[in-house]
Protein backbone atom coordinates (compact mmCIF):
# COMPACT_ATOMS: atom_id res chain seq x y z
CA UNK A 1 0.00 0.00 0.00
CA UNK A 2 2.94 2.54 0.78
CA UNK A 3 4.52 1.83 -2.35
CA UNK A 4 1.47 2.51 -4.23
CA UNK A 5 0.89 5.96 -2.38
CA UNK A 6 4.10 7.00 -3.77
CA UNK A 7 3.61 5.98 -7.39
CA UNK A 8 0.30 7.57 -6.94
CA UNK A 9 1.55 10.81 -5.95
CA UNK A 10 3.81 10.95 -8.75
CA UNK A 11 1.29 10.15 -11.52
CA UNK A 12 -1.98 11.68 -10.01
CA UNK A 13 -3.80 10.96 -13.20
CA UNK A 14 -2.91 7.25 -13.08
CA UNK A 15 -5.22 6.01 -10.37
CA UNK A 16 -4.60 3.14 -8.35
CA UNK A 17 -8.31 1.02 -8.02
CA UNK A 18 -10.88 3.16 -6.33
CA UNK A 19 -11.74 1.89 -3.09
CA UNK A 20 -15.58 2.61 -2.81
CA UNK A 21 -15.66 2.58 1.15
CA UNK A 22 -13.32 5.61 0.52
CA UNK A 23 -15.42 7.47 -2.05
CA UNK A 24 -18.39 6.52 0.05
CA UNK A 25 -16.56 8.63 2.82
CA UNK A 26 -15.48 11.08 0.79
CA UNK A 27 -18.49 11.85 -0.87
CA UNK A 28 -20.09 11.84 2.92
CA UNK A 29 -17.95 14.17 3.75
CA UNK A 30 -18.29 16.83 0.72
CA UNK A 31 -22.41 16.56 1.24
CA UNK A 32 -22.19 17.49 4.98
CA UNK A 33 -20.31 20.82 4.28
CA UNK A 34 -21.60 21.19 1.57
CA UNK A 35 -22.72 24.54 2.90
CA UNK A 36 -19.65 26.02 3.84
CA UNK A 37 -17.32 24.60 1.07
CA UNK A 38 -20.06 26.33 -1.47
CA UNK A 39 -19.18 30.01 0.29
CA UNK A 40 -15.65 29.47 0.48
CA UNK A 41 -15.67 28.28 -3.24
CA UNK A 42 -17.59 31.49 -4.62
CA UNK A 43 -15.23 33.61 -1.90
CA UNK A 44 -12.41 32.34 -4.23
CA UNK A 45 -14.03 33.06 -7.44
CA UNK A 46 -15.11 36.47 -6.52
CA UNK A 47 -11.20 37.19 -4.99
CA UNK A 48 -9.62 35.62 -8.45
CA UNK A 49 -12.17 38.44 -10.38
CA UNK A 50 -13.91 35.14 -12.58
CA UNK A 51 -17.16 35.16 -14.10
CA UNK A 52 -17.02 38.77 -13.78
CA UNK A 53 -20.01 39.21 -16.29
CA UNK A 54 -22.18 37.49 -13.92
CA UNK A 55 -24.01 38.70 -10.65
CA UNK A 56 -23.02 37.42 -7.48
CA UNK A 57 -26.80 35.87 -7.34
CA UNK A 58 -26.01 33.70 -10.58
CA UNK A 59 -22.82 32.97 -9.64
CA UNK A 60 -23.88 31.10 -6.59
CA UNK A 61 -26.79 29.39 -8.46
CA UNK A 62 -24.62 27.91 -11.21
CA UNK A 63 -21.99 27.25 -8.43
CA UNK A 64 -24.32 25.55 -6.34
CA UNK A 65 -25.53 23.09 -9.35
CA UNK A 66 -21.72 22.71 -10.35
CA UNK A 67 -20.96 21.54 -7.00
CA UNK A 68 -23.92 18.91 -6.96
CA UNK A 69 -22.98 17.47 -9.88
CA UNK A 70 -19.19 17.25 -9.03
CA UNK A 71 -20.09 15.09 -6.25
CA UNK A 72 -22.39 13.05 -7.76
CA UNK A 73 -19.77 12.85 -10.95
CA UNK A 74 -17.29 11.77 -8.29
CA UNK A 75 -19.94 9.01 -6.41
CA UNK A 76 -21.01 7.17 -9.32
CA UNK A 77 -17.92 7.86 -11.49
CA UNK A 78 -20.23 8.72 -14.52
CA UNK A 79 -19.41 12.18 -16.03
CA UNK A 80 -22.32 11.64 -18.42
CA UNK A 81 -24.69 14.21 -16.62
CA UNK A 82 -21.70 16.92 -15.81
CA UNK A 83 -21.13 16.28 -19.14
CA UNK A 84 -24.59 17.55 -20.23
CA UNK A 85 -24.40 20.36 -17.63
CA UNK A 86 -21.43 21.70 -18.76
CA UNK A 87 -22.38 22.22 -22.29
CA UNK A 88 -25.76 23.92 -21.15
CA UNK A 89 -23.72 26.09 -19.00
CA UNK A 90 -20.98 27.00 -21.86
CA UNK A 91 -24.11 27.35 -23.89
CA UNK A 92 -25.40 30.06 -21.68
CA UNK A 93 -21.79 31.71 -20.57
CA UNK A 94 -20.46 31.95 -23.91
CA UNK A 95 -22.22 34.41 -25.70
CA UNK A 96 -21.95 36.64 -22.50
CA UNK A 97 -17.93 36.64 -22.87
CA UNK A 98 -16.74 33.89 -20.96
CA UNK A 99 -13.54 32.78 -21.09
CA UNK A 100 -11.79 29.45 -21.19
CA UNK A 101 -9.73 30.38 -18.60
CA UNK A 102 -12.50 31.53 -16.89
CA UNK A 103 -13.94 28.10 -16.79
CA UNK A 104 -10.88 25.94 -16.29
CA UNK A 105 -9.95 28.32 -13.15
CA UNK A 106 -13.29 27.90 -11.33
CA UNK A 107 -12.94 24.45 -11.69
CA UNK A 108 -9.32 23.66 -10.70
CA UNK A 109 -10.66 26.54 -8.03
CA UNK A 110 -13.03 23.70 -6.81
CA UNK A 111 -10.77 21.18 -6.69
CA UNK A 112 -8.36 23.31 -4.98
CA UNK A 113 -11.21 23.64 -2.35
CA UNK A 114 -12.09 20.07 -1.56
CA UNK A 115 -8.97 19.24 -1.46
CA UNK A 116 -8.22 21.60 1.26
CA UNK A 117 -11.11 20.82 3.18
CA UNK A 118 -10.01 16.84 2.76
CA UNK A 119 -6.59 17.77 4.18
CA UNK A 120 -8.02 19.52 6.78
CA UNK A 121 -10.75 16.54 7.57
CA UNK A 122 -8.27 14.18 7.42
CA UNK A 123 -5.01 15.47 8.69
CA UNK A 124 -5.06 13.43 12.18
CA UNK A 125 -4.83 10.39 10.05
CA UNK A 126 -2.37 10.70 7.18
CA UNK A 127 -2.27 6.91 5.88
CA UNK A 128 -5.97 7.55 5.58
CA UNK A 129 -5.77 11.20 4.12
CA UNK A 130 -3.56 9.82 1.60
CA UNK A 131 -5.81 6.94 0.38
CA UNK A 132 -8.73 9.77 0.24
CA UNK A 133 -6.92 11.49 -2.08
CA UNK A 134 -5.94 8.68 -4.37
CA UNK A 135 -9.38 8.36 -4.52
CA UNK A 136 -10.06 11.77 -5.25
CA UNK A 137 -7.43 12.89 -7.12
CA UNK A 138 -8.22 10.75 -10.55
CA UNK A 139 -12.08 11.60 -9.92
CA UNK A 140 -11.03 15.49 -9.56
CA UNK A 141 -9.12 15.50 -12.53
CA UNK A 142 -11.16 14.14 -14.94
CA UNK A 143 -14.14 16.23 -13.92
CA UNK A 144 -11.98 19.34 -14.49
CA UNK A 145 -11.15 17.63 -18.49
CA UNK A 146 -14.82 17.14 -19.01
CA UNK A 147 -15.24 20.61 -18.12
CA UNK A 148 -13.31 22.56 -20.21
CA UNK A 149 -13.65 19.95 -23.10
CA UNK A 150 -17.35 20.46 -22.72
CA UNK A 151 -16.82 24.00 -22.97
CA UNK A 152 -14.33 24.38 -25.23
CA UNK A 153 -16.48 21.71 -27.86
CA UNK A 154 -19.63 23.90 -27.11
CA UNK A 155 -17.20 26.90 -28.63
CA UNK A 156 -16.25 25.24 -31.26
CA UNK A 157 -19.44 23.93 -32.55
CA UNK A 158 -20.78 27.58 -31.95
CA UNK A 159 -17.35 29.30 -34.37
CA UNK A 160 -18.63 26.38 -36.89
CA UNK A 161 -21.71 27.17 -36.88
CA UNK A 162 -21.33 30.93 -37.40
CA UNK A 163 -18.60 30.50 -40.37
CA UNK A 164 -21.86 28.29 -41.88
CA UNK A 165 -24.31 31.44 -41.00
CA UNK A 166 -21.15 33.78 -42.99
CA UNK A 167 -21.31 31.47 -45.67
CA UNK A 168 -25.11 31.39 -46.04
CA UNK A 169 -25.06 35.15 -45.50
CA UNK A 170 -22.43 36.60 -47.41
CA UNK A 171 -23.86 35.69 -51.03
CA UNK A 172 -27.60 36.81 -51.63
CA UNK A 173 -28.76 37.10 -55.04
CA UNK A 174 -31.13 39.86 -55.07
CA UNK A 175 -34.00 40.92 -58.03
CA UNK A 176 -33.65 44.52 -58.47
CA UNK A 177 -36.77 44.37 -61.02
CA UNK A 178 -38.60 41.97 -63.20
CA UNK A 179 -35.09 39.69 -64.94
CA UNK A 180 -32.71 41.45 -63.71
CA UNK A 181 -30.55 40.37 -60.55
CA UNK A 182 -27.56 41.53 -58.72
CA UNK A 183 -25.00 39.36 -56.95
CA UNK A 184 -22.63 41.73 -54.62
CA UNK A 185 -19.47 39.96 -53.75
CA UNK A 186 -17.93 41.05 -50.34
CA UNK A 187 -15.39 39.86 -48.52
CA UNK A 188 -12.72 37.22 -49.54
CA UNK A 189 -13.64 35.08 -52.47
CA UNK A 190 -12.51 31.20 -51.96
CA UNK A 191 -12.57 28.32 -54.19
CA UNK A 192 -15.94 27.04 -51.75
CA UNK A 193 -17.12 29.86 -51.96
CA UNK A 194 -16.99 30.56 -55.80
CA UNK A 195 -18.28 27.43 -56.49
CA UNK A 196 -21.49 28.15 -53.93
CA UNK A 197 -21.97 31.18 -55.39
CA UNK A 198 -22.04 30.32 -58.74
CA UNK A 199 -24.74 27.36 -57.95
CA UNK A 200 -26.40 29.95 -55.64
CA UNK A 201 -26.36 32.67 -59.08
CA UNK A 202 -27.41 30.00 -61.46
CA UNK A 203 -30.29 28.73 -59.43
CA UNK A 204 -31.69 32.26 -58.95
CA UNK A 205 -31.39 32.41 -63.20
CA UNK A 206 -33.71 29.75 -63.27
CA UNK A 207 -35.83 30.73 -60.31
CA UNK A 208 -36.39 34.27 -61.49
CA UNK A 209 -35.76 33.89 -65.08
CA UNK A 210 -33.34 36.54 -65.26
CA UNK A 211 -31.85 37.80 -68.68
CA UNK A 212 -29.16 39.82 -67.16
CA UNK A 213 -27.24 39.46 -64.46
CA UNK A 214 -25.06 42.04 -62.65
CA UNK A 215 -22.10 40.96 -60.70
CA UNK A 216 -20.67 44.01 -58.51
CA UNK A 217 -17.02 43.41 -56.80
CA UNK A 218 -16.77 46.55 -55.33
CA UNK A 219 -16.12 44.89 -51.67
CA UNK A 220 -13.64 42.46 -53.00
CA UNK A 221 -10.65 43.33 -51.57
CA UNK A 222 -8.12 41.49 -53.95
CA UNK A 223 -8.46 38.98 -56.45
CA UNK A 224 -6.21 36.32 -57.78
CA UNK A 225 -5.88 34.11 -60.77
CA UNK A 226 -8.00 31.34 -59.35
CA UNK A 227 -10.53 33.41 -58.05
CA UNK A 228 -10.71 35.43 -61.22
CA UNK A 229 -11.46 31.98 -62.93
CA UNK A 230 -13.97 31.75 -60.77
CA UNK A 231 -15.58 34.27 -62.18
CA UNK A 232 -15.68 33.71 -65.61
CA UNK A 233 -16.68 30.51 -65.05
CA UNK A 234 -19.80 32.00 -63.49
CA UNK A 235 -20.46 34.09 -66.23
CA UNK A 236 -19.87 31.48 -68.82
CA UNK A 237 -22.22 29.21 -66.83
CA UNK A 238 -24.97 32.13 -67.08
CA UNK A 239 -24.41 32.43 -70.38
CA UNK A 240 -25.43 28.84 -70.73
CA UNK A 241 -28.63 29.22 -69.12
CA UNK A 242 -29.32 32.04 -71.37
CA UNK A 243 -28.70 35.02 -69.21
CA UNK A 244 -26.19 37.65 -69.66
CA UNK A 245 -23.48 39.37 -66.80
CA UNK A 246 -22.03 42.09 -66.46
CA UNK A 247 -19.00 42.37 -64.08
CA UNK A 248 -19.02 45.77 -62.08
CA UNK A 249 -17.14 47.46 -59.72
CA UNK A 250 -13.61 46.34 -60.40
CA UNK A 251 -10.93 48.42 -58.92
CA UNK A 252 -8.16 49.98 -60.33
CA UNK A 253 -5.78 47.53 -58.17
CA UNK A 254 -7.77 44.85 -58.96
CA UNK A 255 -8.26 45.68 -62.47
CA UNK A 256 -4.37 45.56 -63.14
CA UNK A 257 -3.89 42.67 -61.39
CA UNK A 258 -5.82 40.64 -63.84
CA UNK A 259 -4.21 42.19 -66.78
CA UNK A 260 -0.69 41.29 -65.34
CA UNK A 261 -2.08 37.67 -64.43
CA UNK A 262 -3.02 37.75 -68.33
CA UNK A 263 -6.87 36.69 -67.05
CA UNK A 264 -8.83 36.85 -70.29
CA UNK A 265 -11.90 38.91 -69.30
CA UNK A 266 -12.60 39.48 -73.24
CA UNK A 267 -15.90 37.51 -72.99
CA UNK A 268 -17.08 39.34 -70.13
CA UNK A 269 -18.73 42.56 -70.12
CA UNK A 270 -17.06 44.66 -67.77
CA UNK A 271 -18.49 48.65 -66.56
CA UNK A 272 -16.91 50.55 -63.57
CA UNK A 273 -19.03 50.69 -61.21
CA UNK A 274 -22.79 49.37 -60.06
CA UNK A 275 -24.92 52.36 -61.09
CA UNK A 276 -23.42 51.96 -64.79
CA UNK A 277 -23.58 48.39 -64.74
CA UNK A 278 -27.48 48.93 -63.79
CA UNK A 279 -27.65 51.38 -66.69
CA UNK A 280 -26.50 49.16 -68.80
CA UNK A 281 -28.31 46.11 -67.78
CA UNK A 282 -31.67 48.50 -68.39
CA UNK A 283 -30.51 49.07 -71.85
CA UNK A 284 -30.07 45.60 -72.34
CA UNK A 285 -33.46 44.49 -70.65
CA UNK A 286 -35.13 47.32 -72.90
CA UNK A 287 -34.05 46.33 -76.14
CA UNK A 288 -34.05 42.75 -75.87
CA UNK A 289 -37.57 42.26 -73.87
CA UNK A 290 -40.18 44.27 -75.85
CA UNK A 291 -42.71 43.41 -73.07
CA UNK A 292 -41.30 45.80 -70.77
CA UNK A 293 -42.14 49.45 -70.19
CA UNK A 294 -39.99 51.66 -71.71
CA UNK A 295 -40.86 54.81 -69.78
CA UNK A 296 -39.43 52.85 -66.71
CA UNK A 297 -35.98 52.06 -68.05
CA UNK A 298 -35.67 55.74 -69.80
CA UNK A 299 -36.62 57.38 -66.57
CA UNK A 300 -32.83 55.77 -65.38
CA UNK A 301 -30.75 56.88 -68.09
CA UNK B 1 -35.75 8.22 -79.33
CA UNK B 2 -37.07 10.02 -77.06
CA UNK B 3 -37.66 13.69 -78.97
CA UNK B 4 -40.18 15.71 -80.00
CA UNK B 5 -40.15 17.61 -82.81
CA UNK B 6 -42.87 20.29 -82.87
CA UNK B 7 -43.72 23.18 -86.05
CA UNK B 8 -44.45 26.63 -84.89
CA UNK B 9 -44.83 28.78 -87.32
CA UNK B 10 -41.77 28.94 -89.07
CA UNK B 11 -39.94 27.57 -86.50
CA UNK B 12 -38.99 23.65 -85.46
CA UNK B 13 -39.12 23.32 -81.87
CA UNK B 14 -37.43 19.91 -80.66
CA UNK B 15 -37.70 18.55 -77.10
CA UNK B 16 -35.39 16.29 -75.33
CA UNK B 17 -36.65 13.65 -73.13
CA UNK B 18 -34.00 12.09 -72.08
CA UNK B 19 -30.47 12.01 -72.23
CA UNK B 20 -29.35 10.10 -75.63
CA UNK B 21 -27.18 7.95 -76.72
CA UNK B 22 -24.28 8.92 -79.38
CA UNK B 23 -26.21 7.18 -82.21
CA UNK B 24 -29.12 8.93 -81.78
CA UNK B 25 -27.74 12.63 -80.90
CA UNK B 26 -26.45 11.88 -84.83
CA UNK B 27 -29.73 10.37 -85.43
CA UNK B 28 -31.11 13.98 -83.84
CA UNK B 29 -28.55 16.15 -86.15
CA UNK B 30 -29.82 14.80 -89.49
CA UNK B 31 -33.10 14.81 -88.86
CA UNK B 32 -33.16 18.15 -87.42
CA UNK B 33 -31.25 19.68 -90.42
CA UNK B 34 -33.60 17.71 -92.80
CA UNK B 35 -36.92 19.14 -91.48
CA UNK B 36 -35.30 22.41 -91.48
CA UNK B 37 -34.78 22.46 -94.95
CA UNK B 38 -38.33 20.62 -95.51
CA UNK B 39 -40.41 23.20 -93.66
CA UNK B 40 -38.36 25.96 -94.42
CA UNK B 41 -38.05 26.98 -90.93
CA UNK B 42 -36.24 30.20 -89.72
CA UNK B 43 -35.56 29.23 -86.36
CA UNK B 44 -34.67 26.03 -84.15
CA UNK B 45 -35.23 25.56 -80.95
CA UNK B 46 -33.48 22.98 -78.94
CA UNK B 47 -34.73 22.10 -75.82
CA UNK B 48 -32.05 20.18 -73.67
CA UNK B 49 -33.86 20.52 -69.72
CA UNK B 50 -34.68 17.06 -69.47
CA UNK B 51 -30.65 16.14 -69.95
CA UNK B 52 -28.59 15.62 -66.83
CA UNK B 53 -25.25 15.17 -69.07
CA UNK B 54 -24.07 17.30 -71.79
CA UNK B 55 -20.83 15.80 -72.81
CA UNK B 56 -18.12 16.98 -75.32
CA UNK B 57 -19.62 14.81 -77.93
CA UNK B 58 -23.34 16.08 -77.33
CA UNK B 59 -21.97 20.06 -77.12
CA UNK B 60 -19.89 19.22 -80.45
CA UNK B 61 -23.16 17.25 -81.84
CA UNK B 62 -25.28 20.81 -81.19
CA UNK B 63 -22.71 22.85 -82.40
CA UNK B 64 -23.03 20.94 -85.60
CA UNK B 65 -26.56 20.82 -85.57
CA UNK B 66 -26.81 24.87 -85.86
CA UNK B 67 -23.80 24.75 -87.72
CA UNK B 68 -25.93 23.16 -90.63
CA UNK B 69 -29.45 24.48 -89.85
CA UNK B 70 -27.66 28.36 -90.04
CA UNK B 71 -26.71 27.18 -93.70
CA UNK B 72 -29.96 25.95 -94.74
CA UNK B 73 -31.42 29.58 -93.18
CA UNK B 74 -32.23 28.49 -90.04
CA UNK B 75 -31.17 30.46 -86.18
CA UNK B 76 -30.38 27.86 -83.70
CA UNK B 77 -31.32 28.50 -79.75
CA UNK B 78 -30.55 26.08 -76.92
CA UNK B 79 -32.90 26.14 -73.91
CA UNK B 80 -32.93 24.76 -70.58
CA UNK B 81 -29.51 23.87 -69.70
CA UNK B 82 -29.69 22.96 -65.92
CA UNK B 83 -27.41 25.24 -63.57
CA UNK B 84 -25.56 21.68 -62.67
CA UNK B 85 -24.95 21.34 -66.28
CA UNK B 86 -23.82 24.69 -66.74
CA UNK B 87 -20.89 24.29 -64.24
CA UNK B 88 -20.16 20.83 -65.49
CA UNK B 89 -20.04 22.07 -68.96
CA UNK B 90 -18.26 25.69 -67.65
CA UNK B 91 -15.44 23.27 -65.87
CA UNK B 92 -14.63 21.02 -68.78
CA UNK B 93 -14.31 24.12 -70.81
CA UNK B 94 -17.00 22.96 -73.15
CA UNK B 95 -18.58 25.89 -74.92
CA UNK B 96 -21.75 25.99 -77.64
CA UNK B 97 -19.76 28.99 -79.26
CA UNK B 98 -21.41 30.51 -81.58
CA UNK B 99 -24.83 28.79 -80.42
CA UNK B 100 -27.13 31.24 -78.58
CA UNK B 101 -28.59 29.83 -75.20
CA UNK B 102 -32.06 31.09 -73.83
CA UNK B 103 -33.52 29.95 -70.60
CA UNK B 104 -37.19 29.33 -71.79
CA UNK B 105 -39.47 28.40 -74.41
CA UNK B 106 -40.69 32.31 -74.22
CA UNK B 107 -37.02 33.63 -74.52
CA UNK B 108 -36.14 31.43 -77.10
CA UNK B 109 -38.65 32.41 -79.08
CA UNK B 110 -38.24 36.29 -78.66
CA UNK B 111 -34.63 35.67 -79.07
CA UNK B 112 -35.41 34.16 -82.41
CA UNK B 113 -37.99 36.43 -83.80
CA UNK B 114 -35.19 39.33 -83.04
CA UNK B 115 -32.65 36.96 -85.01
CA UNK B 116 -34.63 36.84 -87.80
CA UNK B 117 -36.45 40.34 -88.42
CA UNK B 118 -32.65 41.76 -87.73
CA UNK B 119 -31.63 39.06 -90.71
CA UNK B 120 -31.68 40.03 -94.37
CA UNK B 121 -34.67 40.56 -96.05
CA UNK B 122 -37.10 37.22 -96.54
CA UNK B 123 -36.75 35.90 -100.46
CA UNK B 124 -39.96 34.32 -100.15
Amino acid sequence: MEADQSEGTKLPITAPAVDPDLLHELVDHLRKSQEALREEWVRRITEAKLLSVMTPDEIFSEVTAVYDNYVTALETGSIETLQEYARDLSERIIPRGVETDEVLGIVLLLRDVLARSLFVNYQRDPDLLHRILDSYEPAANSIAVTVGVSFVDQRERIIREQQEAIRELSTPVLQVRERLLILPIIGVLDAARARQLTEQLLAAIRDNRARVVVIDVTGVATIDLTVANHLVQAVEASRLMGASAILTGLSSGIAQTLVDLGVDLGTMQTVGDLQGGLEEAERMLGTSVPGVDETSWRSFQ
Amino acid sequence: MSVAILHQGEYVIASIQSDLSDREVVALRDDLTRRVGDHRARGLIVDVAAMDVIDSFVARALRSIAETALMRGAETVIVGIQPDVAIAMVQFRLNLEPLRAALDLDDAVRTLDRLVKRGPPDAR
